[in-house]
Parts: C-alpha cells; structure tokens; sequence
C-alpha cells in the first residue's frame, strides 16, 4: 500500500479548518459596501395577489430597493426550469410550470417570494418588510397529496384538472399481469413515504455582486454544483451564462437540496444589479421551513406475486408523488429517474409500474439523500417482508431464495439497470452474522418479558451511482512540486479533499500537504457536474488517474531532455522521482517541473508547463449494495421507539478512505432513520405549515440513534479501473426500509399490519392501543 | 430583532428601580426562551435589562427541612450541587433533565418560574413540593403563583428573588419528552411531604401546570400505582396538538405518575 494512497483511512484534511472556525463559507463573505436582502414570503398557499404597497415601507431609512413581481415582469425575469419531460394523462409533454423566482399574480405555495427589500442592514429590511402590505385574496387550497386528485380538489394550475402533471408507465404490463395470472400468492401493501425537510446545517446563501465594467456578475453561494446553477440562473436573468461567474466555498451539508437552483439565488443577483451594490442574503432556519424545496412524499401501493416455492414472479406498485405548486429542476426525477431501484437485488422477472405526480399548494419537491432511491428500495423491500409475513417465512431466508447470484453478474434486471458486480448471497450472510439475525427470537421474547415489543427488519440496498458519468478536471504542479486540483465536484462535507490528496499520493507519489484543492468556481474551470448522486469517488478516481498518468508523460519528456535520454528509458518512481533506467541519473517532480517552465531551455516547440487539463467519460454508472438490519423496541405503554441495533453490510466496491466511507454510512443511516423516527412536514388544511421549526419538526438527536456496526462486503466495479461504487446515499436508501420493516415486525404480533412512518409515541401508542395493546400472555411468554 | 437599549444591574433592587424608570423593560435572567422570541421578532422592547451581575441572587442555601436556592442560579448548578444531590435530590435531577447543556449553561430557575412556560420543568417541583416563592415585594406559595400560560401572581415591577422548597420525605418527577421540542409533553412531580401529598403536572394541561388533586386523594388512600386508575383526570382541559391530543396527553400524565410512584416505592424498598 502507497504512503498516504487508496484504503487509507486518512484523517480528513479538511476538518480541523471547518472544527475550529477557519472555514470560508459563503455568509464569511462581505464585499465592501455590500447590502442586505430579505424576502417577504406569501402567508398564503393559494391567492390572488390584488396589489402590493410598498410606499411606507420605503420610506425606512436604510431601504435601498424593494421589487415585486411587476419588477420581475418588467425586467423579463423567468423561471427555474425541470431536467426531466414525461408525459401528461393525455399522453402528450408534460405541463411544466418553471419555478418561479417570485409571485406575480397568484401566491401557490405558503412562503413563496412575493417582494424583495434590499437595505443598508437586515433589521432595516425586516423593518420595511412589515410595513408592506400585500392585499391577499385567498383561494381555497389543497396542500396534501391524499387529497390532490380528489373530485372537486382546488386546482393549482387550471391547465391540469385533478391537478395531474404526470402519467406515466414503467415496466411490462402484460408480462407482469401475467405473472400475477399465475401467482401462488399475493402479498399487497399500502404505505405513505412521509415528506421531509432537508435541513443543511448551514443554511442557503449567497452573495452577488455586479460589475458593471466586466458586465458580469459574480455569485458565491452554498451550492453544490456552480456550473450546473450558473446556467439555469443565466436563462432565468436572460443573459449568456458566461456573464455570470459562481463560486462554492465550503458548504455545510447539501443531501440534493443545494444541487437544484433556488428563488433566492436569483433574486439577490437581480438585486444586486438593481441597486449597483453588492447584495448578500442568508435563509434563515424558520425560512428554509417554508421555502427550501422540501423531499419524498408519496403514496403507494404495492403488490409482489410469488409462485408455490416463494419465488418472486413480479411486482406491480402504483405511486402518487407530490410535485408542490411548481415543478423544480429534479421534482419529476425523484419521482421517475430512480424507480430502477424497484428491481433490487432479486430475480424478478416482471415490473409494472404506474406513476402519477400530482400539484399541491406546497412548495416544490427537490432531491434529498437517494432522491427515488429510499422510495423504490421501500415499495419492494416492505412488500417482501409483507409476503414473509404472509407466508409464515423467515424474511431473510425469502430474500435469499430470490437473491441474484455472484455469478451471473453483470446482471440485466430486464426492467431498467444492469448491474455491473455485487455479491448479494455474501452480503445477506455477513450482515445476518454480525447482527445475530438468528438469535433474534430469543431477543423479542425477552423483551416481551420486560413489557417491551421488539422487531426486527432487514432491507437490501441497491441503487445506481455515477449515472452522470463526465467530469472534468485539471492537474497543475509549479515550479515547487506543488500539486493543484481542480475539479467541477463540489466538496459540502463529504471530504473531497482527503480524498482528492490520497488519489494524488496513489497515483503521483506526492504527500498530501503538497496538495492543494482549489474552490469550486466557474473561473476555475469551464465546466463540472458538480456534486450528487454518490458520484464524486467513482468519478475522480479515474478523473485524477487519467489526469495524473498524462502529467507523468509529460514529465518524463522533460526529465528526458534533463537527463539527456529518451522519453522511454525515464521511469516514475516512489518518492516522485523521475529516473533514467539503468544509470544514477535521476530528477524530482520538483526538479523537473522548475524545468518544464522554463521554456528558453525546452526545445523549440516544446509545450512548456506541467499541467493537464481534460474531461473524462466512465464506462457506465456503478451499483453500490449492501444489507441493513435494524432492530427496535417499543414501550407499549408510551409508543417511545428505540433503535436498539443496526447492522451494516456494505459494498461500495474500492474504498479510497475506509474512515470516510464509514462515515457517509453513518451519516445516511441516520437520516433514513431520522425519517422512519420523526421527521415529517406537516402542512393544515389551510395549507399552513404546522411543522415550520425544530420545535415541531423531529430532528433525529444523537441519543436517538443506535450504535451502527459496519462490516465491508466490498466487490469491485467493472464499470471503471479502481473499481470504485460510490458510497454517499446507500444508508439512507436501506434505512428507511430497514427501520418500517422492524417496526411492523414489532407490531405484528398485535395483528397490525400496516403502520406508516413516522413512527412517533403518539402515533405508535395509538396504533397498539387500537389493537387492543400488548396482552398479558405474551409478556408471560 | 427589534433594536433596544441593553442594561445591566448588580441588584434586585436595582432591577427593580431601572424598571419603574424605563416603564417597557424585560428582565434577562438566562434568556433560554426571551432571546429566541425576540430573534423571532416576536417580543418588542425598548429595553433589556440583564441580571447577570446580581450575585445575590445566586446560590444555594441548604437549611433544615427547606432548600433556598437563588433565583438566577443556573440549571447546571442545581443538577451538579453535590448539597443537594443529598439534600433534595428529585430537584437537581429535575434540573438536570432541563433541555440541553446549552441551555442548562445559561437557564436559571428564576427565569424559568416567571416565565411559566407551559412545558418548563421548574413549575412542577415549586408546585409539587409546595414551595415559596421570594420575591422582591415578599413570599408568594406556589398554589397561588402559577396562574396560567406565561401567567404569573407577580405584579408588576416585581422580581423573583428566590425558591424555598421544603425538604419532602420522598419525591420523583418524571417526564416524557415532547419528540421534537424535547420540553415534557407531560411531566408528573409526586411528592410525599409530611402535610400531604403533591402531584403536579407540567407539559399537558391547557392552563400551564396544575394540581391533580384526584390522584393526589387515590395515592394518600394508597400509595400504589394501581391506586391511579381509579383517579379521574378531565382531559378537556388538556392541550391537544399534532404530537399528542388530551387522550394522550391524559394517558401519558398516568403513565408518568405511576412511573414516578414506582420509583418512590423503589427508592424506599
């Protein structure tokens, strides 16, 4: 293993900048003479808007601008607009209303923008803010999704009766009907896939500046793709995305909901160019409640057909997606653009899916960790455990009867993804040993002997990363030795920059303190995909390869005219040294590079520098895998849950840093737990956010949380040569099937077959009290 | 944050004085529940008068058959007073049970009292242990201070100086957390003093905390757990929100009290 190279458990360069307030996040920036944006937000989720008076409110000292729609109007200013098209019920494109960075005449969602005050300071604003009046006339509205296509439901948009955006099949309908023709058994269930709020530690922000001599503007904001947004904010500004440079420092916590543009990015570059002023704006908490796109939220039915021996003949679920009040960049994909994951790790030979995405008065819906992935993982892993049920089978052992064998991959699901590796068998097995699957019986009966209901629940994990399979990126050493790295991947945590210094001491033989990461900034580089879908480690680890292999042949053209050889006798050696083969002569990276840029001793027409610059494209995307078990109890007497264990087999192919991978582990179970726990939007009838601070809102607490044990099952990629999967949303796609499957096993000894997340005391309680609560003979059991 | 004019005073009496002068002033003791509101924009004042420098209402004074403990004495004071942990052990458990470390590190209990947030911890023991509350125009008994949500006997211009609780021959006070606020979506502090027997309930009743004197009868009768399910309880005065309706919160208020019998029982044994 190379000093400081790939499965190195580094410790993370990065953090002792970010534990010690070092780091430079976007709200650190204050450009001189900089003002301060905030946003009056609609206390309605549906209304007309008669007028706005803003005459009082500009007379607050310190009040530089205050715009409205009719502003917006003015200045031509649009909308975000959605990635994904499909099909409307009439079976033509989809509706696609953009999302639109303010209110014009109607309000749709509560906390939608509806005026900007830009001022000297923000209480000034604030100040302004409540001195503009907005003459509301409200409509009745309709915010959940049960109700969505109800007859005679408000309409969100008159262009969409029973507010259907989006009808659309996946699947083979008659192969799967057929399958069902032929069923031994049945097994069907209902459930609801709560809606949740992301909740980034650090909240959205940004700050723009317009410069009137470059004609140009220059965004820092927490984003997780600069690009990406610069492009989608120059069609909404109407200008050549080249008029536009944006730049993401550190970021804290993104999970998909800063990787899709937000209202505000627009309007604070609006602002900026309105009043010649630099304009910063920060969300605040009770803010992001009401307008970061919020995650999830479906209803859906599934049914999963098994012949006589228990063998999966296919599987059928109808979904309903809410899409909020407009359509944001990723709301029709984390509806659609993972379902493949409804196939996972099983022989199933037939899908059928009917997708239905519905408008609501509600904010729109964006990605968050999985983004369709907890979703499809949920509809076939609980209905397996429903069929286990059923059948009176051991649910793990109705896994293993279905699961793909080792060797026939790689594997075509016949539904969407072919999966390049995975040993499934293997992973069940490790996990089922570390977590004592088999000695579960004698654990649930001591429970019940101290009053307590236990289950437990295991899930399979198997989702597409990578998808996005181009990245560019640029390998510069100067004159020192020194190594710069610039990618288009944007780093909000995940721990890019360790991971970027190991591949550079893999591949380059440099120690990471000669590494350097710069920003993620458009200037920077021309283009990037920016950070998502569990792609950066797939991704730069054949980027930095292909980049530091191209910079190494350079080098050892140089070190050739040096040493005085040919190219083809210099051989790159440990240490970073460039040596001619079968003499002493030899050259560092430092050496050599001081060399390369100093033109006046290379040849004539010899490309002076040590750099490379390049866009990669990877052989296809990776299926990271793994199996969770988790394991509850539950005090009948209050419906308090605890997550009393839970066990990991993971298989993120090569992993670069074993420490980090662990970690996203972590961190993904536990907001796939925090889901099944608690965390829920709740919207009332009046479309009012009933949830809208930490107060309401169940953020999941460390004590909440289970010890998690990790065991590794990694089988590499062949999808690119490190054979890196990827690792930055399998927990929470296995944990939120993991933990509903623990709780109905908990229950189920009570007759309750269907219990919906999020499993709160109260809701709990209620669920074991209406089955008559726990009887007094299986305490005696 | 609406601006406002900050001060700071060494004494009670010079609270009290700068009070009656400014006319719109609010108290800052530990400022766990003010600062937030006014954050919020929820609370306006012209003036803010902090109290940390009134050392002479810090401290706590162990006495024979009573406990007196300062009003702007922290949270993590109380929970980590070794005198107490003897003295008046369910107290500096109550305290520190109190939101977060955060919060423990700056709460005070004097803050907590005047404030009576329907859910704070502080009421339940003043009201279950039959305590006195000192201010700075005398002595008021904790049956007549708490009136009603962020309701309190306290007249205007008059600040909570102090807490004597009496000493009970045994107490529990037990509480189940609201999921996500983490205050007690019901709290139950049962005592055993020697005129009587106390239970209090925090966290549920649509009036702040009150008396369950139902059960407070069934427990005198027999101190027993089982002895609760004869003792009625009208949930209509209970809250009902999305994380627990009366019939909840009614349920839970049982449960606790039971829970806290038991441990006295079990502390006895």
């Amino acid at each position: 293993m190379r000093e400081f190279g790939i499965g190195q458990s580094l410790p993370r360069t990065e953090d002792l900048r970010l534990v010690r307030g070092t780091g430079r996040y976007t709200d650190d920036i204050a450009p001189a003479g900089s003002a301060r944006m905030y946003v009056l937000r609609s206390q309605h989720a549906f209304a007309r808007i008669g007028g706005i008076a803003i005459d009082a409110a500009l007379e607050v000292p310190g009040v530089l601008a205050i715009l409205t729609g009719a502003d917006a109007t003015a200045d031509g200013l649009g909308g975000f607009t959605s990635m994904v098209r499909r099909t409307g019920p009439d079976g033509q494109p989809n509706f696609e209303p953009p999302f639109a960075v303010i209110a014009r005449d109607v309000t749709r969602y509560v906390g939608e923008p509806v005026a900007v005050i830009v001022a000297e300071t923000l209480n000034a604003a604030k100040d302004a803010a409540e001195l503009i009046e907005v003459d509301y006339e409200a409509q009745p509205c309709v915010a959940d999704l049960a109700l969505a296509d109800a007859p005679g439901a408000p309409l969100v948009w008159e262009q969409c009766p029973g507010n259907l955006c989006v009808l659309t099949e996946v699947g083979d309908k008659s192969a799967t009907d057929d399958a069902f023709a032929r069923a031994a058994h049945v097994a069907q269930v209902d459930f609801r896939i709560s809606r949740v709020a992301v909740s980034t530690m650090e909240p959205r922000t940004a700050v723009a500046e317009w410069s009137e001599a470059d004609q140009r503007f220059t965004l820092h904001a927490s984003i997780q793709n600069p690009h990406m947004s610069r492009e989608q904010l120059a069609g909404v500004l109407g200008l050549p995305s080249h008029r536009i440079r944006a730049v993401a420092l550190d970021v804290g916590g993104g999970f998909g909901l800063k990787g899709v543009p937000h209202p505000e990015l627009a309007l604070v570059m609006w602002a900026a160019r309105r009043v010649g002023r630099p304009v910063r704006w920060t969300s605040e908490r009770s803010e992001g409640f009401l307008a970061d796109c919020h995650a999830r939220d479906q209803i859906v039915h599934a049914e999963l057909a098994l012949d006589e021996e228990a063998r999966f003949l296919g599987l059928r679920v109808r979904v309903k997606a809410n899409f909020g009040a407009y359509l944001s960049l990723a709301g029709v994909h984390c509806a659609l653009g993972n379902i493949g994951g409804l196939s996972g790790v099983y022989v199933l030979p037939a899908i059928h899916g009917e997708i239905r995405g519905l408008f609501t008065h509600t904010v729109p819906i964006g990605p968050y960790r999985g983004a369709g992935r907890p979703e499809a993982s949920m509809m076939i892993e609980r209905v397996i455990d429903v069929a286990a049920r059923d059948l009176g089978m051991d649910p793990a052992e109705l896994r293993r009867r279905n699961l793909i064998p080792a060797d026939r991959m790689p594997y075509d699901t016949g539904f969407v993804f072919t999966y390049d590796s995975g040993d499934f068998p293997a992973s069940q097995a490790k996990v089922q040993e570390i977590s004592d699957w088999n000695g579960f019986e004698r654990r649930r009966a001591g429970a019940w002997a101290r009053g307590r209901l236990r289950g437990i629940g295991m899930a399979h994990v198997i989702e597409i990363a990578a998808g996005q399979l181009d990245e560019m990126g640029a390998i510069e050493v100067d004159t020192s030795g020194a190594i710069a790295v610039t990618t288009g991947m944007q780093n909000h945590g995940q721990g890019h920059e360790t991971m970027y210094r190991q591949l550079i001491a893999e591949f380059m033989h440099v120690p990471p303190d000669k590494v350097s990461v710069r920003d993620c900034d458009t200037d920077q580089i021309p283009y990037g995909f920016g950070t998502g879908g569990s792609r950066s480690a797939v991704v730069a680890g054949f980027l930095l390869e292909t980049l530091a292999s191209k910079v190494i042949a350079k080098g050892k053209q140089v070190a050739a005219i040096m040493l005085e050889v040919e190219p083809d006798q210099i051989d790159y050696r440990e240490g970073a040294v460039f040596a001619a083969r079968d003499s002493n002569r030899s050259a560092t990276l430092a050496e050599v590079a001081r060399f390369a840029h100093q033109p006046m001793h290379l040849p004539p027409g010899f490309e002076g520098g040590l750099s490379h610059r390049q866009m990669t494209r990877l052989a296809g995307p990776t299926f990271p895998n793994g199996c969770h078990v988790c394991e509850v109890e539950i005090d009948p007497e209050t419906g308090h849950l605890d997550f009393v264990g839970y066990w990991v087999s993971e298989d993120v192919g090569k992993a670069i840093n074993p420490m980090i991978v662990k970690g996203q582990v972590h961190g993904g179970v536990v907001q796939g737990l925090g889901q099944a726990l608690g965390e829920y939007i709740h919207y009332d009838e009046e479309g009012q956010l009933a949830t809208g601070s930490f107060m309401d809102y169940q953020m999941p607490r460390a004590l909440d949380m289970p010890a998690i044990g990790i065991v590794s099952s990694d089988t590499p990629s062949r999808n690119n040569p490190l054979g890196i999967k990827g690792c930055g949303e399998g927990g929470t796609v296995g944990a939120l099937p993991a933990a509903m499957n623990a709780i109905a096993d908990a229950l189920g000894p009570l007759g309750i077959t269907n219990f919906d997340m999020p499993a709160t005391p109260q809701r709990l309680w209620r669920a074991i009290r209406d089955a008559g609560g726990m009887p007094h003979a299986m305490a005696a059991e | 944050m609406y601006p406002f004019d900050y001060h700071r005073c060494a004494s009670a009496e010079e609270a009290k004085a700068l009070l009656a002068e400014l006319g719109d002033g609010r108290l800052l003791a530990g400022g766990q529940s003010l600062l937030p509101m006014m954050k919020l924009r929820f609370v306006m004042t012209g003036n803010v008068i902090d109290l940390r420098d009134c050392e002479e209402l810090r401290g706590i004074d162990i006495g024979s058959g009573a406990v007196t403990i300062g009003a702007m004495t922290r949270h993590v004071d109380v929970a980590s007073s070794k005198e107490l942990a003897t003295a008046l052990p369910v107290l500096a458990e109550l305290a520190g049970g109190i939101g977060d470390p955060l919060v423990r590190a700056q709460g005070t209990m004097g803050g907590s009292i005047a404030n009576n947030d329907p859910a704070a911890d502080y009421p339940a023991a003043c009201l279950g242990l039959g305590a006195t509350i000192l201010t700075t125009a005398g002595e008021i008994a904790a049956d007549d201070f708490f009136l009603g949500v962020f309701e309190t006997a306290l007249a205007e211009g008059e600040l909570v100086t102090g807490v004597r609780y009496p000493v009970p021959a045994a107490a529990a006070y037990m509480k189940f957390r609201h999921p996500a606020s983490r205050f007690a979506l019901a709290g139950v502090f049962v005592a055993r003093a020697m005129d009587g027997l106390r239970i209090a309930v925090t966290g549920a009743g649509s009036q702040g905390v009150f008396r369950w004197h139902e059960a407070e009868a069934a427990l005198t009768a027999d101190f027993a757990p089982e002895a609760l399910d004869g003792a009625e309880l009208d949930t209509s005065d209970l809250n009902s929100d999305i994380h627990a309706d009366a019939d909840y919160r009614g349920h839970l208020v049982r449960v606790m009290a039971a829970r806290a019998v038991r441990k006295i029982l079990a502390a006895n044994r």
